[in-house]
C-alpha cells in the first residue's frame, strides 16, 4: 500500500513540475532574469505550492503520528549554520547555470532525452 | 524569452503542494528531492521503500502526460558545459546544504522554518547573481 501511495505522490509532484513549467531550464532562467527577459511564472509556482503544504503540515502537527507511518520525521534544529549557506550559494550557482534543480532535473529523464545528446555526441567522438 | 504563464504554473504549483501535504500526512516526512535521491542512492529507501516508488512516479509520470498532452512550455536546455558545472554544484551544494527547491523552498517555508527561509532566500539571491553574471555580464562582454 505504502508503495502505491508513493508512486502516485511522486506521479503528482512530477505531473506538477510538468504542468508548471519548472522541467523546461530557459524557463527557469528567464524567471531568475530580473534585469533582462523576467518570466515571473515561477512565483505563480511557490505561491500555488506553499500554502497548501502548510495545510498538510498543519494537520500533520496535529495528529500524533502519521496516517502511514508510525513516526514524524521532520527537522526541529533552528540554528543557521556554515553547510546550510555555503551549500545553498552553491546550489543557487549551479541552478543559475544550468536551469534545473533536483525535482525537474529526474521529472526531464525519461521525457527530454536529448538533454542527454551532448554527453554521448561527446562519448562517440572520441 | 519564454511565455508567461500564470495558469498552468499556479495549477502545477497546486499539485506539488498537495503532493508534499500528502506526505506530510500520511508519511510524516519532507518532500525534498535531493534528500530523497541521495538516500535512495545510499540504499537507505525508508519506511515501505518509500523513497525510490517515489522518484519511480516522478520519472514516469511526466512521460505519461507528454503522450496525452504536449508540455505547454516546451524544452530548451544549456549546454553540455553548463549542464556538468550546474549538476556537479546542484548535487553537491544541496547535499551540504540540507536541500532543495522543494525540501526548502516548498516544504520548509510552508512549515515557517527559519534554516529553509534562510536556504531559499540564499539559493534564489545566488541564482540571480549568476544569471546576471552570466547572461548580462559575461554573454554581451563576448
Amino acid at each position: 500500500m505504502t508503495q502505491i501511495i508513493a508512486l502516485v505522490l511522486g506521479a503528482l509532484f512530477g505531473a506538477g513540475l510538468y504542468l508548471a513549467g519548472m522541467t523546461n531550464p530557459s524557463k527557469i532562467i528567464n524567471f531568475l532574469d530580473i534585469a533582462g527577459t523576467w518570466d515571473p511564472s515561477l512565483i505563480f509556482v511557490m505561491g500555488g505550492g506553499i500554502p497548501v503544504a502548510a495545510i498538510g503540515y498543519s494537520i500533520l502537527k496535529k495528529r500524533e503520528k502519521p496516517l502511514v507511518f508510525d513516526d514524524i520525521q521532520v527537522p526541529i534544529h533552528d540554528v543557521i549554520d556554515q553547510p546550510l549557506v555555503i551549500g545553498s550559494v552553491m546550489f543557487g550557482i549551479g541552478w543559475g547555470v544550468s536551469g534545473l534543480c533536483p525535482g525537474p532535473a529526474f521529472a526531464s529523464v525519461l521525457t527530454e532525452p536529448t538533454i542527454y545528446y551532448p554527453i554521448f555526441d561527446q562519448l562517440s567522438s572520441r | 524569452m519564454t511565455e508567461f504563464t500564470p495558469i498552468p504554473s499556479l495549477l502545477g504549483g497546486l499539485l506539488i503542494g498537495l503532493s508534499a501535504a500528502v506526505v506530510f500526512v500520511f508519511f510524516g516526512r519532507i518532500l525534498g528531492i535531493s534528500g530523497i535521491v541521495a538516500r535512495t542512492l545510499n540504499f537507505d529507501f525508508g519506511s515501505g521503500l518509500w523513497r525510490p516508488f517515489f522518484l519511480i512516479g516522478l520519472v514516469v509520470s511526466p512521460v505519461v502526460l507528454s503522450m496525452i498532452a504536449p508540455s505547454p512550455h516546451g524544452f530548451e536546455p544549456m549546454g553540455l558545459i553548463p549542464m556538468m558545472i550546474g549538476g556537479f554544484l546542484v548535487g553537491y551544494g544541496t547535499r551540504v546544504g540540507s536541500g532543495c527547491t522543494s525540501g526548502h523552498g516548498i516544504c520548509g517555508i510552508s512549515r515557517l522554518s527559519k534554516r529553509s527561509i534562510v536556504a531559499t532566500c540564499t539559493f534564489m539571491t545566488a541564482a540571480v547573481m549568476t544569471v546576471f553574471v552570466v547572461r548580462h555580464l559575461f554573454e554581451s562582454a563576448l
